[in-house]
Parts: C-alpha cells; structure tokens; sequence
C-alpha cells in the first residue's frame, strides 16, 4: 500500500511537470489555433538562462526565474512576429513545419551557445521533504510546489482569459479571427500577447521541470514537450482546465504502467491510453465537440 | 571567346593541382579521423578528434615518418559518415582512425570493407562493429567484455550477493553489458534480484530504483551512461536507499558533469581503462598536451582511445613498411598482416588484437572517493 502511494506521489509529481507544459501549449493552440512544437524548446532555454544567472551571476532564485520569464516572453514575441506572423493566413501545415523549424532552430542554437555536456540543475527551492507513514513516504518540496504553481497558473489563467478586456479579446480572436478583427480587436497584438503569456509560463516550466529532474542539456525540452502535448490533447486541446487534468493523468499513468506493468512498455502504455480516450472522447477528456459547418 | 573559357578551366585545373599537393605533406602517413564533430554527440567525436591531433604533434615532433591528419565531422548520422568517409578518402588517406560511434561505424565500415580501407575504431564498442569483416579492429573493449569483467571483479570481491540492474533498453551498448553481465553472474552465482530498463528520453527514474530498492539489492550494476547514472544516484539519495553503486566506462565522466554535486558520486566504483584523474606520469602529459590543444577540457576515455588508435597505427605501419605512397587497398592487407602479432603499451593499457578485430587488454577499477578516482583494491 506504502508503495502504491509512493508510486502515486511519484505520478502526480511527473505530471504536475507534464501540466505545466501543457497549459502553454493549450493556451497558444486554443487562441492561435496553432501547435507551437518550439514550446518545449522555449522551455530549454528557459532553464538555461535560469542556470546561467543563478551559477555564473550569482542571483537569488526567485530573481533567476524572473529573468528566465524576461528572456523567454522576449523570445516569444520575437519568434511569433518573426516567424509565424508572416504565415498568418498561409495553410496551417506550413506554420507546423515553420514551429519545427523554430524548435530545431533553438536547439541547434543552445548546442552552440551552452555546448551539449549536460549540466546538473541546482536545487532551487530546496525546504527538505514532507514525511509520512515513518518517513516510508516522502513528497518532496519540488513536487509540491510545481502543483501548487499548477494551481495557481490554472486560476489565474482562466480569471485572465474570463474576466480581463485583453483576455475577452483572445477569446473573441479564438472564436472567430475575422470577425474579431471587424470588431476592432488587433488581432496580432493580441496573438503576440498570447505567445508572450504562453513563453513565459514555459520559462517557469523549465524551471520546475529541472528542479525536479536535474539534467539540463538542449534537448532537455522536446521529450518532456511531446509528452505534455499528448497530455493536452489527452485533456482537451484548448481547455486550461484540461491541460492540467490531461498532464497528471499521463504522468501517474506512465508511473504506475512503469511499476507494475513493465518498464519497458511504460511510454506505449502511455499513448496507448491516449488512442483509447480519443477513440472515445474524439475532442479529448474536457473538449468541446466542433461541428464543423458545411 | 571559346579559346577564353579553355584557358581559363586550364589555369584553374592546374591553380587546383597545385594547391592540392601544397596542402598534403610530401610523404606523411595519411589517416583519417571522423566523428561528430558537431551535434548532440559532439562531446564524443571532438574528444577524439583532439586525442589523436596529441598523438600525431607527438609523433611529428620526434622526426622521421610524419603524420597527417584528415577529419571529417559525421554528425553521429551513419549517412554522413559515409559521406565523411569518401572525402577523406578523396583527400588521400590510408587508412581511418575511427568512426567514434557506433551507428556511424558499422555503415562505413561496410563501405571500408568492400574498398580493402583499414579501419581501428579508437571508441565504437559495439560487437557487431568488426563482426565478418576482416579489416575491421578496435582500441576500445567490446561491450561484452565489460559485462563479464564487471560480474567477475563483483564475485571475486565479494561486494554483493544479491545484484539490481537498471539499464538503457534503446541503447546497443548498454543492452550489451547487460546481457553479458548477467550470463557471468549466473556462472558465478550472483542473484540478479531486480531487472528495469529505461530509454534515452525517460525523465523520471524512481520506479526503477523503488525496484531494486523494493528487491533488497546490495549492489545496483549501471551499464550505462554518466547523465541518466547522475539522476539515478540523486533518485537514490532522495530515497534514503545507499546501495553500492557499479558502473563501466560510461560513467567516467561523471565528476566533470557541470554542477554536479559529487558528494552523490562517493563509495561508486566504476571499470574503466582510462581516467584524467591517474598520477601515472604518461597519463598526466598527455592530460597536460589535450588541454592545451583542446583549450582546457578534460580528456576522457575517447580522447585516450583515440591517441592509442593513432599510435598503434603509426606503429604497425612502421613495422610493416608502410609510409606516405603506398596504396589504401595494400595499407591495409599489410596491416591485417601486421595487427595479428602486434604489440602496443598505450594510455588505454597493454594491447594485443585477435585476427577478429577484437582488442584484448585489462580495464582497471576505480572507486569513488572525495571527488577523485582511486585505485580499487577489493
């Protein structure tokens, strides 16, 4: 039983990381409508500038993790005004391929800045390890304060988006572009906002990801990135709420088919889980089912 | 107009031809180097590249037959290796000090096979690498013999009883251990208590040390390498669960590994044939010789099988009266000749090769303490 809960914390402490992720994708797909595959990427160089400014600068954590967000948000604006807005109303294949692009880009980019030697991310918010069950469980500070950060990112993404005049915007740029913009929405600041956002939630996803899982090296993003996709499609492309339900789900999924299935099999078991949802719930767990008008 | 044109192809063709004979040296021994260079495997391919640039700075010190290096980056992609491979050739080279890796390698030495081209591995470890092909030889231990040496050296000290293994299952080389391993322990009787396997994008490792935690194993056996080994330690740590810890050369590198914290690392023992960290005097010149060609990275276990495979090519070509003309296809007839009885003392320990390409040497086992490599004693 010990174990079984230990494997559970271990699930829910890999897929609050998966979530994390997934929100950024999420929240590009569902007012951009696009797969942005550099997320993970975004994420990477996140954790790079966090490391950097936390062992060569010498900066406090908290002020690291800030100016991951700045560079990231940066990039983010930089690489959607660069890249994708170009190919605004081109076919929504080539913006796919564009996003590979970016992401090869960017790792390619980090090999030659930051080499490819991996690098041990240093503890950052290190307050030792909740007991239980005689110390024969242990959550450690990491785990819970990525879910804690899930929580609070989920709030307030969703007040955001509810309740704010730019997030009316994104909604209305999401539900119909054209017509958003007839309105008078611009609907490419309000898209750059959204990479903005989305950018510098990837940054804290780096950030959390490496503190839980040390190894930082530029390709430290794209597994981890792949994996909250599925997370997200899993729960709903689109939905906030979603993202962080799909993201847990495939991490205690993927521990426990580890556990007691096999080791071998944990990512098949993985995305097997995902192609049987989706053959049920075609939209994912919290989707809305699109008509498409004809 | 027409006469024109000529006369200009003519000036460059002869321009070409003379640029190329200014850049070969006259009658140097042509051996091409390739690896990634660049890329995710770069760590590798570069480690080689600046091992064997100390070797030939040596040998061209010392006068007589000089060397000269060709390098080709590959990328760790077997096609652009091939690609590597028939520029160096188009260059002029004899014979190959390489693929680094192992993908890379069993493609071009296909290729080498069919075009009788000499080829000795300094790193690609594979058993499949010299398999059928005669012209095929490596500086490096085949993955097998580390898995025996492994089991044997942990039965004969008595480190453990009852053994865990967690290895890479998208990985030749560490699959290859594995397997090796565990046919010696059960020829030597050590229990394997807990099996798991993880592949190069898992993320999480705590269902398998939970595993040989849960199993009560004594000693976890990692046939893997540095990275994931890194993040297994810290799981185990996290844990409260302090096997010992036994790794092949996979894991050296482990202390050099940016931010690290190496106190994790202490009581490991590892099987490797070379480490930066030994006081033998040859060792600490050709540490001294790297940095400074290298601007200040440590070497490890590529760089030294790259300087032995430079030698032991210098080497044999000189006993067997190779030099600067002689033909790639007879270079290399004349060095299988040759590899079946040669002998070679290099960096990596004392060598001889079996007429299948296999090296034969002893790798020495080191034990993790304060930071440092020492001698392992039992």
């Amino acid at each position: 039983m010990v174990s079984f809960l230990r494997f559970l914390i271990n699930g829910i402490s890999l897929g609050s990381v998966y979530a994390i992720i997934a929100l950024g994708y999420t929240m590009v797909y569902g007012i951009a409508k696009m797969l942005n595959f550099a997320h993970g990427d975004v994420i990477m160089v996140g954790a790079y500038i966090a490391y950097c400014s936390m062992q060569y600068l010498g900066m406090p954590a908290i002020v690291s993790v800030l100016a991951a967000m700045l560079v990231c948000t940066a990039m983010g604006i930089i690489i959607e005004g660069l890249a994708y807005r170009p190919l605004r109303s081109a076919p929504k294949l080539a913006v796919l391929i564009t996003a590979i692009g970016v992401s090869y880009f960017l790792q390619n980019s980090a090999l030659l800045i930051w080499s490819s030697n991996p690098k041990v991310f240093p503890s950052v918010f290190d307050v030792g390890a909740f007991r239980a069950f005689g110390g024969e469980l242990m959550i450690t500070s990491e785990t819970i304060l990525t879910i804690v950060a899930n929580i609070v990112i989920m709030i307030a993404l969703t007040t955001f988006t509810g309740k704010t005049k730019v997030g009316k915007a994104m909604r209305a740029v999401s539900e119909d572009r054209g017509a958003a913009q007839l309105m008078g929405i611009n609907v490419n600041r309000t898209i750059s906002i959204t990479f903005a956002i989305g950018s510098a939630l990837a940054a804290i996803a780096g950030v959390l990801l490496c503190s839980a899982y040390p190894t930082l090296q530029p390709t430290t993003g794209s597994m981890p990135g792949i994996k909250a996709f599925t997370a997200a499609v899993f729960g709903g492309i689109g939905s906030i709420p979603g993202a962080m339900i799909g993201g847990l789900m495939l991490g205690v999924i993927e521990i426990l088919g580890k556990a007691y299935i096999s080791t071998e099999l944990g990512d098949a078991i993985v995305f097997a889980v995902l192609i049987i949802v989706l053959l049920f719930k075609p939209a994912g767990l919290l989707g809305k089912p699109v008509n498409e008008k004809v | 107009m027409k006469n024109i044109k000529t006369l200009i192809s003519l000036l460059l063709v002869a321009a070409m031809m003379l640029a190329s004979t200014a850049v070969l040296a006259e009658g140097a021994l042509k051996i091409g180097v390739i690896g990634p260079f660049t890329g995710g495997a770069a760590l590798y391919g570069l480690a080689c590249k600046y091992g064997a640039q100390v070797a030939a700075d040596e040998i061209n010190a010392q006068g007589g037959l000089q060397i000269e290096l060709l390098c080709e980056d590959d990328e760790h992609d077997a096609e652009k290796s091939v690609n590597a491979y028939n520029a160096v050739l188009d260059q002029g080279a004899q014979m190959i000090a390489g693929t680094t890796t192992t993908t890379p390698c069993l493609a071009v030495s296909a290729q080498a096979f069919e075009d009788r081209v000499f080829m000795l591995t300094p790193s690609a470890s594979s058993a499949k690498v010299p398999e059928g092909k005669d012209n095929m030889y490596q500086v490096c231990f085949e993955d097998p013999a580390m898995g025996v040496f492994s089991a044997q050296i942990i039965s004969e000290n008595a480190l453990a009883t009852k053994v865990a293994v967690i290895y890479n299952n998208a990985d030749d080389y560490s699959t290859g251990i594995y397997q090796n391993f565990k046919a010696k322990c059960e020829e030597v009787g050590l229990e394997i208590v807990s099996e798991t396997t993880f592949t190069d994008e898992t993320t999480d490792f705590s269902v398998q040390v939970t595993a040989a935690k849960d199993a009560g194993a004594e000693l976890v056996f990692l046939p893997i390498y540095y990275t994931p080994a890194s993040r297994i330690l810290q799981t185990a740590k996290d844990m409260e669960y302090a096997p010992v810890f036994f790794g092949v050369d996979g894991m050296d590198g482990i202390l050099a590994l940016e931010g690290f914290d190496t106190s994790l690392a202490e009581g490991v023992i590892l099987l490797t044939p070379f480490s930066a960290d030994s006081t033998d005097e040859r060792t600490v010149d050709f540490v001294a010789k790297y940095q400074a060609v290298s601007g200040g990275d440590i070497p490890n276990q590529f760089a030294a099988d790259a300087y032995d495979a430079v030698y032991a090519l210098y080497n044999a070509s000189i006993n067997a009266g190779i030099d600067g003309d002689t033909a790639a296809e007879d270079a290399c007839e004349m060095l299988i000749a040759e590899f079946a009885t040669l002998e070679y003392a290099g960096l990596t320990g004392d060598m001889t090769w079996t007429p299948d390409g296999k090296v034969s040497k002893m790798p020495n086992a080191y034990v993790i303490e304060g930071g440092s490599y020492v001698a392992f004693e039992g």
